[in-house]
């Protein structure tokens, strides 16, 4: 009897590797794929130079600045509005009905659909508020998106700065602000810049959002305003492998391959931050 | 000085933390705003139970069911395919794996949830749909099944995480009292932690409906678009997100098509809504364990 439970357990810790190998190795695959199908025609005039031949050929140097100027508006906006958020969340609020209310909201922007976004963007930004489709609109429509996360992330980060710290600092006269301006968002820091960097390496890949507010089908100049359209990396990468008949694709993997180095290069960093930090981290 | 400078500060402060709920509220507000402008000339349940989406046609009809239907099939798929998966992933990861590559699965895991689905729906425009036709024989590997394959990689990192921190909250004086009584590891888990955790698993399942539903480009890209009632898997669908994806661009502002997709909006809204605050009741039960545990 005991002999046959041994059995029994030995077989489900398979069945349980097994299925988590097949959740892991197709990222592996899908990596290892798109590296050995981009790499050879990543060169520096395919990053460099404009789309040529209705973007069947040159490059995609637009889709790549235009996603850059996308990431850094989103972050202009989320950034800022999110770290304060979850200073008031976490060291302002009280446990009261109001902040269950706005920790009911934040979880439902987090689940809201991107396509969604992208209609609310519409109608808000480009059409109510007359932005048009543009960078500004974009990066608004992002940033709304990209806000859940910032929160959530900043508010565990802060949680995390053990509660003597604030005790101590009240008890020597400091106000709440002083507090926590000096004393709680250092000690925060790593984890903020963590979760953030993740939301926004989000944000770079996202294409349902910026359909209608901000990318442009093939715009072989760079963006001169705010105001403009602007080309981006996953919604060209849409373009090239649905819109456009014969695109090569070598052409299509290297842009896949761009899009990945980026977001991965993002997450990377992320991960660094936290290791880092962890290492150093003496409470 | 500094006083209303503190002051300053900390109403941007009290407004950034009321800005969630301002925002889902300004979301609702806009998508009734352009949606319900349909309703004059549609009617409701026509528009909801109508098994005809013809936007364009003379006279057009405006019936999403197919494409309810469509995001059901792909969703179900999906979900058959991640919860199994991702629960048995959360098990082995937080309970069997050897410490050694513990944190190399949980990178992995991460790395998958990295991916913007752009890509994934590149891959599986390459990949997934031309195995799919082979093994199937089927015209077009383009299909439901396409869609809930991919999409369940992509709700798998969610699922995955939520039930690990459900597992890892069970108390463990529950596992130690099981083992105590002579259950083998295995006999522990199944028998005492996986119920324990239960609240956090099905939030687990919530959140990855949500998130198979609300999925958009890559959906858009591999189930193939047809906008028709399906009866199986194996069949190309159109699902609510990518109908909105698709028709938007050439949607005339101020028609009746342009209304119809915000009308699509606003049933997306609620889906997520009601998704997402089940998901958060199962989460505070699962959180309540947590605590008595302390």
């Amino acid at each position: 009897m005991r002999e046959n439970t041994k059995v029994i357990e030995k077989l489900a810790f398979a069945i349980l590797g097994l299925a988590t190998l097949i959740i892991i190795a197709p990222v592996g695959i899908i990596l290892f794929i798109v590296l050995w199908h981009g790499l050879p025609g990543l060169s520096f005039e395919f990053i460099f130079s404009m789309p040529r031949e209705g973007m069947r050929a040159g490059g995609i140097f637009p889709a790549i600045v235009g996603t850059l100027v996308l990431t850094v508006g989103t972050a202009a906006f989320s950034i800022p509005v999110g770290i304060l958020a979850a200073i008031y969340l976490n060291e302002y609020a009280g446990r009261n009905w109001l902040t269950r209310l706005f920790e009911i909201s934040i979880i439902n922007l987090a689940g809201i659909p991107s396509i969604v976004y992208g209609l609310f963007g519409l109608g808000l930004f480009v059409t109510f508020f007359g932005f048009g489709a543009s960078i500004l609109a974009g990066s608004l429509t992002l940033s709304i998106m990209t806000l859940p996360v910032i929160i959530t992330a900043t508010r565990e980060a802060l949680s995390a700065v053990p509660m003597a710290f604030r005790e101590v600092s009240f008890s020597l006269g400091a106000s709440r602000w002083q507090t926590v301006s000096r004393v709680v968002l250092p000690n925060a820091i790593p984890g903020i810049l963590t979760g953030t960097i993740l939301g926004l390496s989000r944000a770079a890949g996202e294409t349902a959002p910026i359909l209608f507010t901000v990318a442009a089908f093939y715009l072989p100049r760079l963006p001169q305003s705010p105001f403009d359209q602007a080309m981006a990396l996953p919604y060209h990468i849409y373009v090239l492998s649905t819109q456009v008949p014969n695109v090569s694709l070598r052409t299509q993997y290297s842009t896949v391959l761009v899009l990945v180095l980026m977001v991965f290069i993002l997450n990377i960093a992320a991960a660094y931050i936290r290791a880092k930090f962890r290492r150093r981290k003496t409470w | 000085m500094k006083n209303l400078f503190e002051f300053i500060v900390e109403k941007a402060i009290f407004l950034s933390g009321a800005a969630s709920i301002i925002f889902v509220v300004l979301i609702f507000i806009f998508l009734l705003k352009e949606g319900l402008a349909l309703f004059g000339e549609v009617n409701f349940f026509a528009f909801l139970f109508g098994q005809n989406w013809y936007p364009i046609s003379d006279p057009p009809q405006f019936g999403i069911l197919p494409l309810i239907m469509g995001s059901v099939f792909v969703t179900f798929g999906a979900i058959v395919i991640a919860v199994p998966l991702g629960l048995a992933a959360a098990i082995y990861i937080s309970e069997v794996a050897p410490h050694s590559i513990r944190g190399f699965l949980k990178s992995g895991i991460e790395l998958l949830a990295a991916i913007p689905s752009i890509v994934l729906g590149f891959i599986g425009i390459i990949f997934l749909a031309p195995l799919l036709k082979n093994i199937f024989h089927l015209g077009s590997g383009l299909t439901a099944l396409a869609g809930s394959i991919m999409l369940a990689f992509m709700a798998l990192p969610t699922i995955v995480s939520i039930i690990e921190d459900a597992i890892v909250s069970v108390p463990r004086s529950y596992k130690e009292g099981a083992l105590a009584l002579g259950a083998t590891h295995w006999q522990a888990i199944y028998r005492v932690t996986i119920p324990a955790a239960a609240s956090g698993i099905l939030a687990a399942v919530m959140l990855g409906i949500g998130r198979v539903v609300g999925e958009t480009m890559a959906v858009l890209m591999i189930t193939g678009n047809a906008a028709i009632m399906p009866t199986s898997l194996l069949q190309p669908v159109r699902t609510l997100t990518a109908t909105v994806a698709a028709e938007m661009g050439e949607a005339v502002s101020g028609s009746s098509h342009y209304y119809s997709l915000f009308a699509i909006g606003i049933v997306l809204f609620i889906i997520s809504f009601i998704i997402n605050i089940f998901a958060d009741i199962f989460l505070h039960r699962s959180k309540a364990m947590k605590r008595r545990k302390k």
